[in-house]
């Protein structure tokens, strides 16, 4: 019998090719990392971030603009826990991020530390440095001054409340006077527990999470010292815990903030007041399109407090950074920031924005005509600039400490579950 | 390279003592091909493999001895078996052990159980035979993270239909993410759903190569059809159940994207307590963390391959002893 020699031979070929293709797939990827390749027009960008940045109008616009001197892709996170884990994973790994990717202000300090700031280019341009208010400009920066963020908004807090539930629990419900409410942190919880004597089904808060994070953010140093030893046995930090779970059986609804129940309580009449960033009210407008009586008060227990604020950053592994350097810096600009707070309501970090919004004194109609940006701006004046110190693992043991919160929500024994928050931080050295 | 040690094919082997003829081009090229073809037929199975699932695996084994810098690039020095360790010392580990074998058990136990039993309904001469058997199908179709939306916004504590329903009809409400055992059923419950069908055919197809005489014969003998099921269906089906259980081991210590999934916290620890923080969660946010990340999650690997032996050993033991007692 012939053997068809011929076709084995070029199976053989095709599975020597198969080897030699596959090899040289895995050899040659570190390679083609190294160099800056240039962007044509249909060249694309590529961008992530996370909740809701308000950038999708502006990405269109630039895309549909014949002059763009690159096209744009961006890719939507929805919330940010998950994307700091593969932000972290493939900073580590070394590939698989965009060319701009958006890193939550609370973060910032860990990517700013020795070692991970390398993972980050550059972006320092001598020419910007007034462009943001100086706090969230600073944060973005390492010690030895390098920038490797973009500040894209601040995150003042005031306090959103459901006037129609104040005026059924007997309690003011007018701007104005609810500001006595919100005075201190005193007079905030006394209200509370008169609201949920009078509503048996509602609870005064939409979660203990978010009221331990606005009282973490006025404290000073609340996990960490100056020189960032880790110190958790403080009397700031054990303030806001005591206060926090103590109220948790009868102010809070014990639900996790971002997930099912948490949502469901904005259209079931859950809760009555919220710690509110700006870039909260958008949250607010999905999650109860159809409630009417959120409105929005001018003031802040304890004074204020900032939350969140994020930043545009260039990975060093990115293939364009001059490109991206040039679209975190459009994006960051003042009409782009402001186009962000109309779309989502993300107070602007930029100077010239933050004026333009207290001329234009823009109100919302969803939060029954409120001054939105007077508000805003009165609480960012009354942020305190530096609280808290927010050292190299501050997101982490920030994580840990909302789920100590939440173990107690759950019924764990206030005591038992510090004890497994001290081992949890522990472990982190 | 003249000489050649190893025996060739027959048609080439020569009388000793006389001198082999020249062999012609075309007849070395034919000895070369039954002698060479084979291994390269084999070779690029092993090359992939040798990339994809040896060299990781070695090179894991050498990262769980080092320390890794905070979002450094290279591993950083030596640390001997610290992170083994730091590992077995920790107390989340220990219960995401636990919490694995615990939905491991809830899982896999009913799963053959109950495809066992459907797969024995579907055997029996059924109006719509094929209909029914491909919807036993249609839950493995669904993508895993599909079926955990829609059993994490089932089991939600608060707005779930599940707790809707137990209040309705006057019970107390689960706390379906806070109660350990609660969560591990709500989790394996989504297991269930998913592979159930999957083993119900697989147990199925060895139903029917069961002959059907020996139903006849047991019937002749007087057997009830419990009885029949009892001492013939189940004696005959041994061999497909034992791959059943198996895979469905391995699968079991494997459980990720159900927990992952329903977490209801932020930090994915499998809950605020661990309730139901499983192995794999307990490597993948070992690889996420900033400090020493890749050895630490690499030590746990190591440490979950070990128990996964000693499990696979165990199986083996009462495979022998099953099997030993079915030729009896």
């Amino acid at each position: 019998m012939r053997k068809p020699t011929i076709r084995r031979g070029a199976a053989l070929g095709a599975a020597l090719a198969l080897v030699a293709t596959m090899t040289a797939a895995c050899g040659g990827d570190d390679e083609s990392n190294a160099g800056q390749a240039e962007l044509g027009q249909d060249d694309v960008l590529t961008i992530t971030t996370f909740s809701d940045f308000g950038y999708d109008k502006l990405i269109e616009e630039w895309n549909a603009d014949p002059d763009r001197p690159f096209t744009v892709k961006m890719t939507k996170i929805a919330d940010w826990d998950p994307w700091k884990q593969t932000l972290t994973q493939d900073l580590q790994a070394g590939h698989g991020l965009t060319d701009v990717v958006a890193v939550e202000g609370d973060a910032m300090p860990q990517f700013l530390a020795d070692g991970a700031s390398d993972q980050f280019a550059d972006i320092s341009d001598p020419s910007l440095e007034d462009r943001w208010v100086d706090y969230a400009y600073l944060a973005g920066q390492t010690a030895d001054g390098k920038q490797i963020g973009y500040p894209t908004d601040a995150g003042p807090e005031a306090f959103c409340y459901r006037a129609d539930l104040f005026e059924k629990a007997g309690l003011p419900s007018d701007r104005k006077e609810v500001e006595k409410i919100f005075e201190t942190w005193d007079s905030y919880f006394a209200a509370g527990e008169k609201l949920v004597a009078e509503l048996p089904d509602t609870k005064w808060y939409d979660a203990s999470g978010s009221i331990a994070q606005a009282m973490l953010n006025q404290a000073e140093f609340p996990f960490q010292t100056a020189d960032n030893a880790v110190d958790v046995e403080n009397a700031e930090l054990e303030e806001v815990w005591d206060t926090v779970t103590r109220y948790s059986s009868t102010l809070s609804p014990r639900v996790v903030q971002w997930k099912e129940d948490w949502t469901a309580n904005f259209t079931n009449d859950g809760f009555a007041t919220m710690p509110c960033p700006g870039w909260m009210f958008s949250n607010i407008k999905s999650n109860a399109p159809e409630v009417e009586g959120w409105d929005i008060v001018n003031a802040f227990p304890g004074g204020g407090g900032n939350w969140g604020g994020s930043y545009l950053a260039v990975p060093a592994m990115s293939e364009h950074q001059e490109e991206a350097k040039q679209l975190a810096s459009w994006l960051t600009d003042k009409d782009q920031e402001l186009a962000a707070f109309e779309a989502a309501g993300n107070y602007p970090a930029n100077i010239e924005a933050q004026q333009a919004l207290a001329d234009a004194n823009a109100t919302d109609p969803y939060f029954n005509d409120a001054p939105t940006a007077v508000i805003l701006a009165d609480r960012a004046a009354a942020v305190e600039p530096g609280h808290p110190y927010e050292g190299d693992k501050y997101s982490d043991i920030l994580g840990l400490f909302q789920t100590a919160i939440q173990r107690v929500d759950e019924g764990t024994s206030p005591d038992e579950s510090w004890a497994t928050f001290t081992q949890a931080v522990e472990s982190l050295s | 390279m003249t000489t050649v040690h190893a025996p060739g094919p027959p048609e080439t082997r020569t009388a000793a003592g006389t001198t082999p003829p020249r062999l012609t081009w075309r007849q070395k090229l034919s000895r070369w091909d039954t002698r060479f073809s084979p291994v390269l037929y084999v070779v690029p199975f092993f090359v992939v493999f040798g990339l994809v699932g040896v060299y990781p695996m070695v090179y894991s084994a050498y990262l769980s001895f080092f320390s890794w810098p905070r979002f450094g690039p290279t591993h950083g020095p030596g640390v001997g078996f610290a992170n083994y360790a730091h590992v077995l010392a920790d107390p989340v580990f220990h219960k995401a052990f636990w919490n694995t074998v615990g939905i491991f058990l809830l899982s896999s136990v009913p799963q053959v159980v109950i495809a066992t039993v459907i797969a024995a309904m579907l055997d029996t001469p059924l109006r719509g035979r094929t209909w029914w058997r491909m919807s036993v199908l249609l839950p493995f179709v669904v993508a895993p993270a599909a079926t955990a939306l829609i059993f994490g916004s089932l089991f939600a504590d608060q707005s779930g239909l599940v707790n809707e329903v137990l209040r309705a009809i006057g019970l107390p409400g689960i706390s379906w993410h806070s109660d350990r055992l609660a969560s591990w059923t709500a989790i394996a419950s989504m297991v269930n759903y998913r592979w159930t069908g999957y083993n119900t055919l697989i147990i199925l197809a060895a139903l029917q190569a069961i002959p059907r005489q020996l139903y006849e014969a047991a019937a002749i003998d007087g057997a009830r059809p419990l009885q029949q099921f009892f001492h013939v269906t189940l004696p005959s089906i041994r061999p497909t159940m034992l791959f059943v259980i198996i895979t469905s081991t391995i699968g079991g210590m494997q459980i990720f994207t159900e927990p992952r999934l329903f977490d209801t916290n932020l930090q994915f620890q499998g809950g605020a307590d661990y309730q139901y923080q499983t192995l794999t969660m307990y490597v993948f946010n070992a690889s996420n963390s900033g400090t020493d990340p890749y050895p630490r999650a690499a030590a746990a690997t190591w440490i979950i391959v070990v128990v996964i032996v000693g499990i696979a050993a165990l199986n083996y033991l009462l495979t022998r002893r099953l099997q030993g007692r079915g030729e009896r």
